[in-house]
């Protein structure tokens, strides 16, 4: 009896609100807009029947999918996103990796303290952590305060509304994600196996790149997908710190429903972005069940 | 011991002040008396005095704690079931849908939860307001509860509660007297993710609140979307603040928890 309740409640909620909505969007994607309120058709019309099931059935078509595929605007803003998305993983990747290197080196009595300084940013407003660059980036700003103070340039940069300033956003605010799991990897190695491998006349460089490096790969390769996979649907970042050659799909979307009012493209648009990051998932998850065996 | 070398002391130097300048830039500037944000006149806290004047953000940051209160408490006793469920109920019918659902809202990108709730709410002619958020907030949160907690249920010790049992507990004191104690901590920290992840929310809110609720961070967004602004940054500063407080002390109070442990431990050792 217990049991039955511990079950079905969180998963009637699951289903109520999240499997509903997600064929609800399905089904949207499917429909026609149409003037009317909801702004689509058809609608679903239990009084009429069975024959009304098949008649709504009949009416759904990919013809939203098609107009997706024969607009520039949307090929350009997946292809956009992706590359945005991989480009600030690599960037983040190499922020992160001698940050954790470094702390995974330190003394143990140092560790805790240097764990919490990288979690205590998460805890904080990620839309208040993408705002302070706004003030830092802009033409006034205080880097071009500081670089004009310093002589280095005559006439401030251009940083703010380009993608320069979203990549900062993205490595900024998704840093802590990559340091921890490649920290955690690090952290757990021997230092016997890198002194062994200087004994045997590996160089420093040689002895990080043949024994190190290939033991945190689990932790690289996870930190990344991390990082990749919230990036690419992305909407705080580049709405704030990105400008007009700043194309991503999450803004799309966005603005494809609150300013084009066009429910079934929007839902179009978020049938896609899923099937993007189905791959990335799927291999994230590969990569932890793999680590987990590894442990065991 | 390897000697801590000077590249590695100089990427924790870096890496910290990277992570941390821009904070500490916003909150230096939140107490700069000109209205001209990047340009400093003198210290000043007459932007804290305006913010609390301003009637719409305190009525936002009330909103947005209400909301955050009551969906972190829900997420936290639905997420802590579901992880119950998938951990310790065996196989069912349907577990594997069970487990993609508690799991998806993880990866899930926020614009498809807000848009396809919203749809939802619509299609069922359910006013948007302070309810609808929290139910939006209640069913993203509580996957990030489940995770916490269910790793937690994996790693302990089944025979303590089958010991409970087999005394004559029931199956509900078992979980009240011997399960709930011990995965407590895990309990506590998927609250506190849940209430950061609702009080952070800007995304999924935007889409699910209606005319008669707006949350803090909405009411931030739209006040930056065209640049940096004074009273943002008092109330940034503010924020930041909390969450520092919050952290240490937790930090603190775990690390003593942990310390009085090991003694309790050594002294059950003497005895």
């Amino acid at each position: 009896m217990q049991r039955i309740v511990l079950i079905a409640v969180p998963y009637f909620w699951l289903v109520a609100l999240f499997l509903v909505p997600f064929l609800i969007v399905l089904k949207i994607s499917l429909s026609d807009p149409a003037l009317a309120i909801p702004p689509y058709a058809p609608t679903l019309d239990l009084a009429a029947g069975w024959q009304g099931f098949l008649e709504f059935l009949r009416a759904l078509d990919l013809d939203n999918f098609v107009f997706l595929t024969e607009d520039d605007l949307y090929w350009k803003a997946y292809w956009s996103s992706l590359k945005i998305a991989f480009t600030a993983t690599f960037i983040t990747l190499l922020v992160g990796y001698p940050i954790a290197y470094a702390m995974a080196r330190s003394a143990p009595e140092w560790r805790p303290t240097l764990l919490m300084l990288v979690i205590l940013p998460f805890w904080t407003s990620f839309l208040i952590r993408v705002y302070a660059w706004m003030g830092i980036l802009s033409s006034e700003g205080v880097l071009n305060q500081a670089l004009m103070w310093l002589g280095l340039i005559s006439d401030p940069l251009t940083i703010l509304n380009t993608n320069i300033a979203v990549y900062i956003g993205i490595v900024y605010t998704y840093l802590p994600f990559m340091i921890l799991p490649i920290y955690s990897g690090l952290e757990r190695m021997d230092d016997s196996l890198i002194e062994a491998a200087e004994d045997l006349g590996a160089s420093k460089l040689g002895a990080f790149w043949l024994v190190t490096f290939p033991l945190s790969v689990q932790g690289v390769i996870a930190g990344c997908f991390l990082v990749f996979i919230p990036t690419i649907g992305e909407f705080v970042i580049p709405s704030l710190l990105g400008g007009s050659e700043t194309l991503m799909i999450g803004k799309v979307l966005w603005e494809e429903f609150f300013n084009n009012r066009d429910w079934p493209v929007a839902s179009a648009v978020a049938i896609i972005l899923l099937l993007i990051l189905v791959i990335p998932i799927i291999l994230f998850q590969r990569n932890e069940q793999k680590a987990r065996e590894a442990d065991q | 011991m390897r000697r801590f070398s000077r590249f590695n002391a100089v990427s924790l130097t870096l890496g910290f002040a990277f992570l941390y300048l821009p904070m500490l830039i916003l909150v230096i500037y939140s107490f700069n008396s000109n209205k001209l944000v990047t340009v400093w006149a003198g210290f000043s806290t007459k932007w804290y005095g305006e913010l609390f004047q301003n009637e719409a953000f305190l009525d936002a940051a009330w909103v947005t704690l209400r909301v955050a209160v009551i969906s972190s408490t829900l997420a936290t006793i639905l997420g802590t079931m579901a992880a119950y469920a998938l951990v310790r109920a065996g196989r069912f019918s349907g577990r594997t849908l069970f487990s993609g659902m508690i799991y998806a809202p993880l990866v899930m990108p926020e614009v498809i939860t807000g848009l396809s709730l919203l749809l939802l709410f619509i299609g069922i002619g359910l006013d948007r307001g302070v309810f609808t958020i929290i139910l939006a907030h209640t069913t993203f949160s509580m996957a990030f509860v489940s995770v916490v907690v269910s790793s937690r249920l994996v790693s302990f010790d089944r025979s303590l509660e089958e010991a409970a049992l087999d005394l004559g507990a029931t199956p509900f004191d078992a979980f009240r007297l011997v399960t709930l104690p011990i995965i407590a901590p895990a309990v506590i920290s998927g609250w506190l993710l849940a209430f950061t992840l609702s009080l952070d929310d800007l995304v999924i809110a935007s889409f699910t609140s209606g005319p008669s609720a707006t949350t803090l961070p909405i009411k931030i967004f739209s006040a930056v979307r065209l640049g940096v602004s004074p009273e943002i940054n008092a109330l940034s500063t503010i924020m930041i603040g909390l969450v520092t407080v919050g952290v240490i002390t937790a930090s603190l109070v775990s690390k003593n928890t942990a310390l009085r442990h090991e003694r309790d431990a050594k002294a059950a050792e003497r005895t």
